[in-house]
């Protein structure tokens, strides 16, 4: 069977017409195949939704309880019939409850792996490589000058700043679904073990994170914190928030911000951030070659970010690749990274 | 060279100023000579090496990666010495293929559970985890050579050949870490780029010895790297150095552009107004060197020697009986028949290596004087009224036809000045009116400071034209705006064949703030119809799509446009997210605005 009749690019996303779902639609549709709860991804009013519990659970936080009119959870490593097709689900190392989507029809695998990442991250399953025939990867992180380097050592840079300013506020921005209880995590595991402070709209997220198990230490609101007890801290924010007024309850803050694209200058300039850290909840380019390479596979599909430097380079491999030039995804960053006042427009 | 790059690391991303002095400051009493003074000749841009161009880098680079991974990264990244530092493979040369380190399945080995890959293959290559990756030669070996230091980076460039060079420059990239190697990258190629003026520089040099910045300008024409000198005099170890050199670059005065809000706070009893010309800025010095001889120079406004462009001014710049000395500031000019031509006629005696008999009998230049730095003495420190008046009296016993004194404009009051910018012809101007862009106004007590001190000098530009046009197109920006859709091509309405369609009348890439940046790159992702590589389709219907108000400063007819007309200077001056695209302007309004701005220019 040739994959296109398995999964083909559609407007409302990836469909496969003999599972009859869509993965990952950006549309409402009949039945939808969910990889993981960034809103880009995971979006409201879908027919039936299949997805891990933990995706599930973050579009109800998200979206209220009426977001799909039904839900089915499926666990990693879990296999299920849908039509004509097979559909399991395996660890995309991401954020919590992230999922790549093998489905296999007759003798043909391919797996669409969503948004992943082979770093080691304390709070959610490790990515997972699974051996397929088409590989349907992202592209985020797709150009060699993304190069991540261990988020330990940024995590040790931030340190070394809270210890050099006392005086002075740390304002990290992070996205509110995985990076910032990622931050937090890796926080605890070089040691900090002070209170750290979050902002109102990530607190909700983090303690879902608390309920799944993830050890985060003790958090706090910094509503109603008297700013002169915020020096010395940290407090983690929406990206949009770091640049808002919202920042004039803090004294003299150090504006960091962790995110893979802080390993280009002109981005961290361009938003005003003193401390860039360069921690990426998405594979960087070693990380998306090398994960190629150990799937097997022969054909692969590339997705949202940096196509043609990907598909460029899976050609100088032997192996065969297009873009899939789906839209609509890679906007939760940037919707998140957004100044707050401009949310009228 | 680590201290190096770790200050410019900092004070690229450092946006105070103090704090950015405080940085430089703290660096050059932290750090030993002659490191600081070749930092600080690296900051103000006074280092150049010849054999060190940017293809040499890209060569270096293309023979290390794949080139269109590379082209490609360097159109993301915007920056050369960024995207080399960033790709430069880790330390064995030419490695046979890149992404040969770990599959990155870190972690993923202990957990992957045998049931869930029984019908499959074993991984094809089972790999060490991630974090046992070398990344990017940031953790060094052993056996490496330590880093080189500054100093021995800017001597061994500077007597190095050209064939050595990539060499050694390659050993060095290996050698130091992303954060170096991005340091060394913009050393060698002189584009620093991290938001330090030479000024800014300088300042923080004087600071060192509580000195002021402006003395330091003054004698730095005669100084020159490490600046020994320099230093020692601002740690009090010695004497102030002395400008020796005959024909020395004074740092030029700037103005502020005004703003309406402004006028109410100034006084036009205060001010001397000139016609602001659209010509290039010049400083035009003579002297004489220690055997007598007559020396002159015409320095651009950034100090650059542009003297070779330019020598059939030279003669005019000549020096009376046994005067030692002077210096003009001006607007350089092409007048043809007594005429001022436009700055598009200007333009072809620009950035010209080589100048023909035939390009100076075309395009004969002209200075037009509006300052007197120097006229045997240093004037710098007199208000500017006596400086004219030095001036008026210099022109006319240098009598020469091909430098003149820049006209000032009568007024009596705002209401007066604006009438006279907005009807240059009438006000003065004569034929030369569409060569003036504006009015200067300049204090009459104001002295000649370097830099741009607050309310000495304005500019007050002619106002621009105005039209809301529709976003139709996005591309994506170069440096610093290289992740951001920046680049905007717009259009009106028309008539067509099938009712009103909007046809493309310019692109714009400036004019918005950073914050308005933001909120049309969103709207572009949000709104795109379709991609062409890295051009994308906007949304541009009568009810959905972005108006924009656009400013510019004049129009053309262009058979290369298919609305048949081309802006100049067209930049961004609004969003009008209150608008829809319907009410946008129209291409009839730009015709109408075309005839009126060529009846101005046949008057």
């Amino acid at each position: 069977m040739r994959p296109q009749d398995i999964l083909l690019p559609a407007p409302a996303g990836l469909s496969c017409k003999p599972g009859g779902f869509h993965i990952d639609p950006v549309r409402a549709v009949e039945r939808a195949v969910i990889t993981h709860g960034h809103s880009d991804h995971a979006r409201p009013g879908h027919g039936a939704v299949l997805a891990t519990q933990e995706t599930l659970d973050m579009m109800r936080l998200r979206y209220g309880e009426n977001f799909a009119g039904s839900t089915q959870a499926i666990a990693y490593g879990e296999e299920l019939r849908l039509g004509d097709v097979t559909v399991k689900f395996h660890p995309a190392g991401h954020v919590l409850g992230s999922a790549q989507i093998a489905v296999t029809c007759k003798d043909t695998c391919i797996v669409a792996s969503g948004d992943y990442k082979d770093a080691s991250d304390p709070t959610c399953t490790p990515f997972e490589v699974v051996p397929c025939d088409v590989f349907i990867t992202e592209a985020t992180f797709g150009l060699p000058v993304f190069r991540h380097g261990d988020a330990a050592d940024e995590v040790k840079k931030l340190l070394a700043s809270v210890a050099l300013f006392p005086e002075r506020a740390h304002l990290i921005g992070a996205y509110s679904l995985g990076k910032a209880q990622r931050v937090i995590a890796l926080l605890r595991e070089a040691g900090y073990d002070a209170p750290i402070y979050l902002h109102g709209a990530m607190e909700e997220i983090t303690r879902y994170y608390q309920s799944r198990g993830v050890e985060l230490g003790e958090l706090r609101d910094v509503k109603g914190m008297k700013k002169a007890d915020l020096a010395g801290t940290i407090t983690l924010a929406p990206p949009s928030a770091t640049s808002d007024i919202w920042t004039r309850r803090f004294p003299d803050p150090v504006t960091a911000f962790a995110s893979g694209w802080m390993r280009v200058r002109a981005r961290a300039r361009q938003r005003g951030i003193e401390l860039p850290l360069v921690i990426s909840d998405h594979a960087d380019w070693d990380g998306l070659t090398a994960t190629i390479e150990a799937t097997g596979a022969g054909e692969i599909w590339v997705t949202h970010g940096q196509e043609d430097a990907l598909v460029h380079w899976c050609k100088t491999k032997g192996l065969a690749a297009r873009p899939l030039d789906l839209v609509g995804y890679g906007d939760e960053d940037e919707h998140e990274a957004l100044p707050a006042g401009e949310a009228k427009a | 060279m680590n201290r190096f790059a770790e200050l410019l690391d900092r004070l690229a991303y450092e946006p105070g100023r103090n704090n950015k002095l405080r940085l430089i400051t703290a660096y050059f009493r932290d750090t030993p000579d002659p490191d600081r003074g070749y930092a600080l000749a690296a900051l103000t841009g006074a280092l150049s090496f010849k054999h060190a161009k940017p293809g040499l880098i890209r060569d270096l680079i293309t023979e290390r990666t794949d080139p269109v991974l590379f082209g490609l990264s360097y159109d993301y990244v915007g920056d050369l010495s960024e995207t080399v530092a960033l790709m430069w493979p880790k330390s064995s040369p030419l490695p046979p293929r890149s992404g040969g380190e770990g599959s990155g399945v870190g972690g993923s080995a202990a957990n992957s559970s045998a049931s869930q890959l029984a019908d499959r293959p074993p991984t094809p290559d089972p790999s060490p985890p991630r974090a046992l990756r070398v990344e990017g030669g940031e953790r060094m070996g052993h056996n490496n050579p330590p880093p080189p230091t500054l100093s021995e980076v800017v001597t061994t460039l500077r007597t190095l050949g050209k064939t050595e060079l990539p060499k050694q420059l390659a050993r060095w990239l290996d050698e130091l870490d992303e954060t170096g190697r991005w340091a060394l990258l913009k050393l060698v190629t002189g584009a620093m780029r991290i938001g330090v003026s030479a000024r800014l520089a300088k300042t923080a040099a004087a600071d060192l010895g509580d000195k002021d910045a402006h003395d330091i300008e003054l004698m730095w024409p005669g100084l020159s790297p490490p600046y020994l000198d320099l230093f020692a005099w601002l740690e009090g170890r010695s004497e102030k150095p002395v400008n020796r050199d005959p024909t020395p670059f004074r740092p030029v005065m700037l103005a502020h552009a005004i703003e309406d809000a402004d006028f109410a706070n100034l006084d036009a009893a205060d001010f001397i107004a000139e016609w602001k010309w659209d010509g290039i800025r010049v400083q035009a010095v003579t002297g004489r060197d220690e055997r007598g001889q007559i020396q002159a120079r015409l320095y651009s406004r950034t100090g650059e020697d542009i003297t070779k462009s330019f020598p059939d001014l030279v003669p005019s710049l000549h020096l009376q009986g046994s005067s030692k000395s002077f210096a003009i500031d001006g607007e350089l000019l092409v007048l043809r028949e007594g005429r001022v031509q436009t700055f598009n006629v200007l333009q072809q005696r620009l950035n010209r290596k080589a100048v023909s008999p035939k390009l100076i009998k075309e395009y004969p230049i002209h200075l037009r004087a509006y300052d007197l730095l120097d006229d045997e003495n240093d004037l710098r420190e007199l208000p500017f009224i006596e400086r004219r008046a030095r001036l008026e009296t210099f022109i006319k016993k240098l009598d020469d036809p091909r430098v003149d004194l820049s006209p000032t404009v009568a007024f009596d009051s705002w209401e007066a000045l604006t009438a006279a910018r907005a009807d240059p012809a009438g006000a003065g101007a004569g034929e030369d009116a569409e060569a003036v862009e504006g009015v200067m106004l300049k204090r009459r007590d104001a002295a000649y400071l370097p830099g741009r001190p607050k309310g000495q000098w304005w500019k007050w530009k002619r106002d621009p034209h105005l039209i809301d046009a529709v976003l139709m197109y996005a591309q994506r920006g170069h440096g610093k705006r290289s992740s951001y859709y920046s680049d905007y091509t717009f259009g009106v309405w028309t008539a067509g064949e099938e009712g009103d369609q909007l046809v493309p009348v310019g692109k714009a890439y400036f004019g918005f703030t950073d914050e308005e940046l933001l909120q049309i790159d969103r709207f572009v992702r949000r709104n795109t119809t379709e991609k062409f590589g890295p051009v994308r389709h906007v949304v541009h219907e009568p009810d959905q799509g972005l108006v924009l108000e656009v400013a510019f400063e004049g129009l053309a007819r262009s058979p290369r446009h298919k609305s048949g007309v081309a802006m100049r200077f067209p930049r961004i001056s609004r969003l009008r997210w209150d608008k829809p695209p319907r009410e946008a302007d129209r291409l009839e309004t730009l015709e109408r605005m075309l005839k009126a701005d060529s009846s101005i220019t046949a008057t």
